[in-house]
């Protein structure tokens, strides 16, 4: 036991071993920044290009599009690693999983979630979202968006062992994400019209703290359910 | 370790399914009585509400849905707690006959509201956080009930829905306290444990009794759900057999 790895090390380990697979593959971070897009474009095109109406429907549709990007990166949180038996290696390591899965839904949230919030300014811009929403998005984003990648790691494992698990997934996760959304995109519609966000952003952290303390124990248990059977 | 024996007989199907058959009359009888002469005085005999008329008397059948769809969603959570820990499979039927129950109730509940919705507030639906938030609970009844049948294998299924019921429960206190964070539309909660309720006598007493009625139909439905459960579940062994060709 000479070598014996710290927590921190473990961590890091995995959250380095993620990220440059993710970055290799490529796909896996470009594809849901390209469906945001792509979605949000959609918008203007499906209710008219009329700036005002545009303006005052922006902070919802980027948080619901910004919502579907995540949920549809979820479903490949633990796949890959089933599929080739290194969930399993995880599980049977001495190591404890709770900071292996927050190392794993960090590296998640930094190819998902950091280019979503990265990317919203843009579309905000596209949308016609009035300038006093566009920081208060990004930072709602940021704080909403690592919420979310850790409520979907949840159903992600418990549904990583089930061969049709894509659909079921979002039926699951969408219940979990409503307070998420709620909160972010009445942050943003307040910066939009000049009012205060500042309560809704701090609810927003308190989901993410409350997340990051909570959601790797149910992940755990999920991950363990799902390998068991 | 005395103390622990009734908690792991009523882990026993066997047990557990002959003395349901004793305590169902005891709930359904009473739940009959409760909810069927609550919903006639609630009806018939309480004066119209001054401002609503008679379109608050649908509460005797909106209240007491929604508080027990609630109720049923913590038992539901409680239950798969207390097969992750304890590995009672008992919890995890329980758990299993629970979900559908607390759906058709919450749908009941989201049903009355829009009905009681149209003649008050003028309309069918509005975005209230109490409505909200309860069709969350709906959803989350359904999540579960999917999750389970995603699931080939049993066992591997109830421990997921176990998690996944364990987790939503952060809705219900969400639920609960809705009418006093956002104060909108719908009315806060008139019923008060500690002080005293905003809704005259008169009204309160059928409501309690259908409210009352409600919680013994619930464990009435869910016992009756649990014990077919049970017999399909414990199919292959001598007791079942044996009831079966009526032995014992």
């Amino acid at each position: 036991m000479a070598n014996s790895p710290s927590l921190l090390g473990v961590a890091r380990a995995v959250l380095r071993r993620d990220l440059t697979a993710a970055l290799r593959r490529g796909s896996e971070w470009s594809n849901p920044l390209i469906f945001f897009l792509m979605v949000c474009s959609l918008f203007p095109l499906g209710i008219g290009p009329d700036p005002t109406l545009l303006g005052v429907l922006a902070p919802g549709i980027v948080w619901v599009v910004a919502l579907l990007a995540s949920l549809l990166a979820t479903d490949h949180l633990f796949r890959g690693d089933f599929d080739d038996a290194s969930l399993e290696q995880m599980l049977l390591s001495p190591m404890p999983l709770y900071p292996q899965v927050i190392a794993k839904v960090l590296a998640h949230w930094l190819m998902t979630g950091l280019p979503l919030s990265l990317l919203s300014p843009l579309l905000a811009l596209i949308l016609q979202m009035p300038s006093g929403g566009i920081g208060v998005m990004t930072v709602s984003l940021l704080l909403g968006s690592g919420a979310l990648s850790f409520i979907g790691a949840i159903a992600a494992a418990l549904t990583v062992g089930l061969r049709k698990g894509g659909l079921l997934l979002s039926l699951i996760t969408l219940p979990l994400y409503i307070p998420v959304l709620i909160f972010g995109s009445s942050a943003v519609q307040a910066g939009a019209q000049g009012l205060p966000f500042g309560p809704q952003l701090a609810i927003l952290a308190a989901f993410l703290l409350a997340a990051l303390a909570l959601a790797p124990i149910a992940i755990s248990a999920a991950l363990r359910i799902s390998m068991d059977q | 370790m005395a103390s622990w024996a009734w908690f792991h007989k009523w882990g026993s199907p066997r047990w557990f399914y002959q003395l349901s058959g004793r305590l169902i009359p005891w709930l359904a009888v009473p739940a009959v009585i409760l909810l069927c002469g609550g919903f006639v005085w609630g009806l018939a005999f309480v004066p119209a509400d001054f401002k609503q008329g008679n379109s608050f008397r649908i509460i005797y059948i909106h209240v007491p849905a929604a508080a027990v769809a609630m109720g049923a969603y913590m038992t539901m959570a409680t239950a798969g707690a207390v097969h992750l820990i304890w590995r009672m499979k008992l919890a995890a039927m329980v758990m299993k006959c629970i979900a559908p129950v607390g759906a058709a109730l919450t749908f009941l509940a989201l049903l009355t509201g829009a009905v009681w919705g149209k003649p008050t507030w003028g309309t069918w639906w509005v975005w209230d956080a109490r409505i909200t938030s309860v069709l969350i609970l709906f959803f989350l009844y359904l999540g579960v009930i999917a999750l389970h049948q995603a699931f080939d294998n049993r066992d591997a299924a109830a421990k997921a829905c176990a998690v996944l019921a364990i987790v939503g429960a952060v809705n219900i206190p969400i639920i609960y306290w809705s009418v006093e964070w956002w104060y909108s539309l719908h009315q806060p909660a008139s019923i008060k444990f500690v002080g005293e309720s905003t809704i005259h006598p008169s009204m309160l007493r059928p409501l309690m009794a259908t409210l009352a009625g409600m919680y013994l139909f619930l464990g009435w439905i869910v016992l009756s759900y649990t014990r077919a459960e049970i017999l399909e579940r414990e199919r292959n062994t001598r007791w079942v057999k044996d009831l079966v060709e009526g032995k014992s």
